[in-house]
């Protein structure tokens, strides 16, 4: 109760008195604190909560540019995927059409080859038989002629007008044959 | 001054005593209630320093204002030296104490500029709330805030601040004339209107500032000291001497709670009129 005591013992009473020292050493006591704070304690904290904010606002913004980025991403995986489909289509009509063509050519080739062989062959044989035809007119010419001499009791092997004879025959014989091809 | 000594008064009352005055305010020889008067606000120095011929008393109240301050420093360093984006409890605190004043004096009131004021509010609000809270702080229970000297101080501080502003924000002239003549009234107004608010703006702000804080704290410590000195007063081997110290003494328990609210609330006050000051010398009024 010290203070109670020192309190009778102050001076007067007058709780109104702006004593100049007291004024003085709040001033001092403010200032000090003051600048105390503003210098050195509040700047870091000011600092940090910045700091907090920024990180806090960053890591929304952070998450918002991810969510855009696999936005983007699965926009072009679907392009992409579509694009994919679309040349698959494409190269699978392609390889239609070769093999339609591949086919038809291949065709094309065989039937001429065959066209070709069949050619030759009715050339092979329309050579054969006029060889044939020109051997047999030759021969049966022969026959006739050394048949008929023999009939006759002459040569008439180098006569000219055997020969005629035998030509006309042959002739004869011919227009025969083809008539009855034609007939048959 | 114990309650041994109050009880070996034995059987006697206190105030039939001879010399019954628990408090040396009460004077004469009556034995009456010895109210607690404007004294209990003026201490002698524990010493005095003489600097160019003015006197410094360290009075009770000066040295737990010092006290005060260097606590302020010492917690504030402490807490917001090397700050951490997760903070821990202690920075926890300080940080709610920094955005209260933040977002709810300084951006609340001036809006965006405020935030260059914080530092000077923040300082504000912790300083008068440690000028106050002393008076329920124990055994030394005194709100160095009831000697109007240290609102005075403060008031001065935050006048030349706000005049400044105004001078330098809205031009030396046109600051008094915004202030006097607020748009949008009918012209014989402003013949009462400027006058009063010239006055009330320059001379009257300070005044009433100071005069707030320190008639709280003044009576406050006056309330809390009646019942504090009737606990002691009242008590005696009788029911209305036991009934009567244990009211005064739950009443001062009570008070002291209040109290504890009280100061936080003028410190508050204080510092959010110092922003509104600030505020209105931005921006003149529309």
């Amino acid at each position: 109760m010290s203070w109670v005591i020192a309190a009778s013992e102050g001076e007067g009473a007058n709780v109104l008195a702006l004593p100049l020292y007291e004024i003085i050493i709040a001033l001092l006591c403010f200032f000090i604190v003051f600048g105390a704070l503003a210098k050195f304690a509040l700047p870091n904290i000011k600092k940090t909560l910045d700091e907090r904010a920024d990180a806090i606002e960053g890591g929304i913004k952070r998450a918002e540019e991810a969510q855009a980025e696999a936005a983007r991403l699965a926009d072009d995986y679907r392009q992409q995927l579509a694009q994919a489909r679309e040349e698959g289509a494409a190269i699978r009509a392609q390889a239609q059409a070769d093999r339609t063509a591949i086919i038809e050519e291949a065709r094309t080739e065989a039937a001429a080859a065959a066209a070709m062989v069949t050619a030759r062959a009715e050339a092979q044989l329309t050579a054969d038989r006029a060889q044939t035809i020109a051997s047999l007119r030759h021969e049966v010419g022969t026959l006739a002629v050394t048949l008929a001499g023999k009939v006759v009791g002459e040569s008439l092997t180098d006569d000219a007008r055997a020969q005629a004879t035998v030509e006309r025959f042959i002739s004869d014989l011919e227009t025969q044959a083809s008539s009855a091809e034609a007939g048959a | 001054m114990g309650v041994s000594s109050v009880l070996a008064a034995g059987a006697v009352r206190l105030s039939e005593e001879a010399n019954c005055h628990l408090v040396p305010w009460g004077g004469g020889s009556d034995c009456g209630f010895p109210a607690p008067s404007s004294e209990i606000f003026n201490f002698s120095p524990y010493g005095t320093l003489a600097i160019a011929g003015q006197e410094f008393n360290f009075t009770k109240p000066v040295v737990l204002a010092i006290i005060g301050s260097i606590f302020l420093i010492v917690f504030f360093l402490a807490v917001f030296r090397k700050p951490k984006l997760v903070p821990g409890r202690m920075q926890s605190v300080g940080e709610y104490g920094y955005t209260f004043i933040r977002d709810g004096v300084a951006r609340e009131v001036i809006g965006k500029e405020g935030d260059k004021y914080v530092p000077f509010l923040f300082s504000l609000f912790f300083f008068v709330w440690m000028l106050n809270i002393w008076g329920i702080i124990p055994f030394a229970q005194f709100p160095v805030s009831s000697r109007i000297a240290w609102p005075a101080a403060l008031a001065l501080v935050i006048w030349p601040i706000y005049m400044w502003l105004g001078m330098r924000h809205q031009g030396p002239v046109k600051y008094f004339t915004n202030m006097m003549f607020p748009p949008g009234l009918p012209k014989p107004i402003y013949l009462i209107l400027a006058p009063i608010e010239l006055v009330s703006n320059v001379l009257i702000r300070p005044v009433t500032l100071t005069i707030r804080l320190f008639a709280n704290m003044f009576a406050g410590h006056l309330l809390l000291t009646i019942f504090a000195v009737a606990t002691f007063y009242l008590i005696s081997p009788s029911l209305v001497g036991v009934l009567g110290s244990a009211a005064s003494f739950v009443m001062s328990v009570i008070l002291t709670g209040f109290e504890a609210f009280i100061q936080a609330l003028q410190a508050f006050i204080f510092t959010l009129l110092a922003a509104v000051y600030i505020s209105t010398s931005l921006h003149a009024e529309h």
